[in-house]
């Protein structure tokens, strides 16, 4: 069993808020670049699942050219390779195209012995879909387990994991092959080791193109009228009352009015 | 031709969020000329049919059967496809919960229609509906068109007033799904349901939090700010300082890393306002701050505030509102 970690190199989460519409358009973004930071509980849980059962690791990745950061960040994690895919494949296709050829690259990468196991951050922090890991298990047509705070087993085909919800938590048994999209609670994402970080400097990461990847992009929303959300300016008002309950009614009074109460 | 609307169950209950939702589809439906239907799925659904049609519903698309008593993502998306056929629809709505958001997903992905995942409005223009949702962590905002037949959406809570049922009337149509347990791959071993009576936060219209500002005797100060909750049917918040301190667990925790909450009023209880914090509720629609300190950066988001010390400011509320929500 292979174990195949999709992650995305996403602006660092300091930086968000100076992203501009042009930025947002044209996807040069200014901000460094990081991976996104919910895909390192991902790549986290893959190494434990290698350390639990042995198997292989693949960290894989759609974006720009050379968009290699996050990629080596996961190798100096510790995963055992890397596949960048050349955002070309998707020739500025939806969220579906984006998946497609991310099911296309787990079913390629694995050479001798099958992926049967994805990992998935929870959301990217540019693009707050939360959907990918859907559109994937859909072009795989495997099964999907989302906010997935704890893998408990893998035994005789069948993966045996946590997973919680708003409503409350449960714990669901399910053959493989699967894919998974890890929350916060699963684990505690390691710091890249020196020796690590030596290893993944010297790794070459291979790109997948047009020519290594066939994908019909499908185009289905057009994305316009980009703005930039402007907080409201508010005045506040402090109630000075000589004690806390005259404070307190003059607070009362006030959101009775507004009707909030 | 239809919009229809998935209405998610918790615990045999109807999530009060997909009213919300229901109602706004009402409104989109008369402007497009199209019916408005709701999608029930469950071991029991008799009652939320019932609230469907009260809040607007023109038909009920039913699907009731004992293993389906829980959300399963392989039979679940399965039926809301079969109900998209039926209902001729021309939208797909949810309400972006964890499972609303990938039955969305899965229903666009394989019907091939574009999604809107977390909108926050949603409208008609030239006949055709029109999402509006946040990238970049709610930094830009985007305006989504739909080019294909079937447009989806998984909708933030709270985008929409919260109806009152009416004496409407609906069609309900059983779907009349034939499962058999053996053909779904995924089996539940345990389940286990939040605690109840607890408003959950993402819900919620009104929110108390309390941060690190009761450092001085943390248990009793979540004690007053719990209890002021109550008074006001609210749920309880806090910030990451305090659960990192260990006051309260991490479930509670607004911001950034933790829930984006939505309520009518937001009351912040020893709070700075630290931008990761503000990055959670910053929405708000009222915000209320008790902070001692009146330089407190919440003050500069706050609509109302009491710059004074939380263990008076708390329990004085919680009178003033128990003697006049009596
Ligand atoms: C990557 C990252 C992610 C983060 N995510 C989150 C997140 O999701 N949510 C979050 O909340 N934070 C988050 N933080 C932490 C955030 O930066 C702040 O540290 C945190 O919000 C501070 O919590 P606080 O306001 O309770 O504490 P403080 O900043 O210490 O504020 C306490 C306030 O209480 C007031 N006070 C003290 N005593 C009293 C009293 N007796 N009566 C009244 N007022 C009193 C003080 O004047 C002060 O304003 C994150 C930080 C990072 C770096
Ligand atoms: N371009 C990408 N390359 C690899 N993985 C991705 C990419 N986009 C999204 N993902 C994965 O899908 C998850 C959800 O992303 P999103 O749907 O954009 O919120 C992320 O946490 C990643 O694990």
């Amino acid at each position: 069993m292979n174990v195949a970690v999709l992650i995305k190199q996403t602006p660092d989460t300091a930086e968000l808020p100076k992203v501009t519409v042009d930025e947002a358009e044209s996807g040069e973004l200014q901000a460094t670049m990081v991976i996104n930071p919910w895909d390192e509980f991902a790549v986290e849980e893959a190494i434990d699942l290698s350390d639990r059962f042995g198997c292989e690791t693949v960290a894989i990745s759609l974006g720009r050219a050379d968009e290699t950061d996050a990629l080596k960040h996961a190798l100096a994690m510790g995963v055992d390779s890397a596949v960048h895919v050349d955002e070309d494949v998707i020739d500025g296709g939806d969220e579906w195209a984006t998946a497609e050829a991310l099911a296309a690259a787990v079913r390629k990468v694995g050479g001798g012995e099958d992926v049967e196991l994805v990992l998935a951050g929870k959301m990217s922090v540019d693009g707050n879909s939360g959907v990918i890991y859907a559109g994937v298990a859909c072009k795989l047509d495997w099964d999907l387990l989302v906010n997935v705070t704890r893998i408990v087993d893998i035994v005789d085909g069948k993966l045996i994991a946590e997973q919680a919800f708003e409503g409350g938590q449960e714990t669901v048994e399910v053959p493989l092959p699967v894919v998974i999209s890890v929350a916060k609670e699963i684990n505690e994402p390691r710091y890249p080791s020196f020796m690590g970080i030596r290893k993944a400097s010297r790794a070459t990461i291979p790109t997948w193109g047009r020519d290594h990847l066939e994908i019909d992009a499908s185009r289905t929303t057009r994305w316009n009228d980009l703005s930039k959300p402007e907080p409201e300016e508010v005045q506040v008002h402090i109630f000075d009352g000589a004690t806390v309950e005259e404070k307190a009614a003059q607070l009362a009074d006030a959101l009775m009015a507004e009707k909030v109460i | 031709m239809a919009i229809l609307v998935w209405i998610e169950q918790n615990d045999g209950q109807a999530v009060s969020n997909c009213w919300e939702l229901l109602a706004k589809a009402k409104e989109l439906g008369t402007e497009l000329g199209v019916e408005v239907a709701a999608l029930l799925i469950g071991s029991d659904v008799i009652e939320a049919t019932q609230q469907a049609v009260a809040y607007g519903a023109d038909l009920v698309y039913t699907a009731s059967a004992s293993n389906l008593e829980h959300f399963r993502l392989q039979p679940y998306a399965a039926i809301a496809e079969q109900a998209v056929e039926r209902a001729d629809a021309a939208a797909f709505l949810t309400n972006a919960s964890i499972r609303g958001g990938i039955l969305a997903a899965t229903v666009a992905c394989r019907r091939n229609a574009g999604i809107a995942a977390n909108a926050t409005d949603l409208w008609v223009e030239d006949g055709k509906l029109v999402a509006v949702r946040t990238i970049y962590s709610g930094n830009i905002r985007a305006r989504i068109q739909f080019e294909s037949p079937l447009a989806v959406a998984s909708v933030r809570p709270r985008s929409f007033p919260m109806p009152e049922p009416d004496a409407w009337s609906g069609e309900v149509k059983d779907l009349n799904v034939e499962l058999n347990e053996d053909d779904i791959r995924l089996k539940i071993s345990s389940f286990r349901a939040a605690d109840a009576g607890e408003v959950s936060l993402t819900d919620a219209h009104i929110i108390v939090s309390g941060g690190r500002g009761v450092a001085e005797d943390p248990q009793k100060g979540f004690e007053l700010v719990g209890k002021l909750a109550d008074t006001l049917g609210a749920a309880l918040g806090a910030s990451r300082a305090a659960v990192d301190a260990g006051y309260i667990p991490y479930k509670h925790q607004v911001g950034q890393t933790g829930k984006t909450v939505r309520p009518d009023l937001y009351i912040a209880c020893g709070i700075s306002g630290a931008i990761q914090h503000l990055a959670g509720m910053g929405n708000s629609k009222i915000i209320v701050a008790i902070n001692k300190d009146a330089d407190a950066p919440i003050f500069q988001r706050a609509k109302y505030g009491i710059v004074d010390d939380l263990f008076q400011t708390v329990p004085a509320l919680t009178a003033e509102f128990s003697k006049r929500l009596r």
